[in-house]
């Protein structure tokens, strides 16, 4: 038995959010809305099948996230590419992919579910989201139900 | 997802077992993770079944598989809620402390 732990190329992450899945697909390509949970980036795209993805620094210096729109379900399903730009090692790696899933539940709740995937290339790649995507869900939530961007 | 069910999901050894051979390795079939774990395949079942509502584990379908897959962001938030909020006390007042003797 091997306690090395391996780095996972297809990575889930789930949340329930009370919200509806209009608000959630605002929450996710309204760069007002990104900016505050998203560790403070604006995303930028026309979410057309083939346009560009991008995510930019807050002050738009830089762009840390490049990629395409490959399916854009408004409200229920986006799928990008997804290149890391902040870190040159994950910048050289080939584009990943990322799709949001978003079903309504009852109750008022929605389930948000981000698959990140075709990683196999991108080792640098997966072991660098591994823990930001749980943040950034987490944030997302804690934004839609309050109102307000996590403390810190 | 409410905290008591990932609190009670979270209060067993065999669960918490479970948690760090997904976070070993993800995307895994009950067969895979039974074959680790002297237990039963219903024991097995009946663990991830409760670590999947208190929505810790995410299954998804690949052909005919049923993959099992860790889902960290109830832990996340467990940590904000619980962990940040009291630590962040701590370290403030270690470094008020700190600020004050070296102060002396």
């Amino acid at each position: 038995m091997t306690t090395v732990t391996e780095i996972q190329t297809t990575q889930v992450y789930q949340v329930f959010i009370k919200a509806t899945p209009e608000q959630i697909w605002e929450g996710i390509t309204n760069p007002e809305f990104t900016k505050k949970y998203f560790y403070g980036s604006s995303i930028e795209s026309s979410f057309e099948v083939g346009a560009p993805y991008l995510s930019l620094a807050g002050d738009r210096s830089q762009t840390l996230v490049d990629g395409e729109v490959l399916e854009a379900d408004p409200p229920n399903r986006l799928q990008v590419t997804w290149r890391a730009l902040y870190d040159p090692e994950t910048a050289a790696e080939p584009h990943s992919r990322v799709t949001w899933e978003i079903e309504p539940q009852d109750g008022g709740f929605t389930r948000v579910t981000v698959v990140h995937d075709q990683l196999e290339e991108s080792l640098k790649t997966a072991e660098s989201v591994s823990g930001g995507w749980s943040y950034v869900l987490s944030g997302l939530k804690t934004l839609l139900e309050t109102g307000k961007p996590l403390a810190g | 997802m409410d905290d008591d069910r990932v609190f009670k999901a979270l209060a067993d050894p065999t669960r918490r077992l479970l948690l760090d051979r997904l976070f070993e390795r993800d995307g895994r079939t009950l067969t895979e993770l039974e074959s680790e774990l002297e237990m039963t395949r219903f024991g097995v079942m009946k663990h991830l079944r409760l670590l999947e509502d208190a929505g810790l584990v995410v299954t998804r379908k690949a052909g005919r598989a049923k993959l099992h897959y860790l889902n960290p962001v109830p832990i996340r938030q467990i940590y904000e809620r619980w962990i940040d909020k009291y630590t962040e006390h701590r370290v403030s007042a270690l470094a008020e402390l700190k600020t004050q003797l070296e102060a002396g």
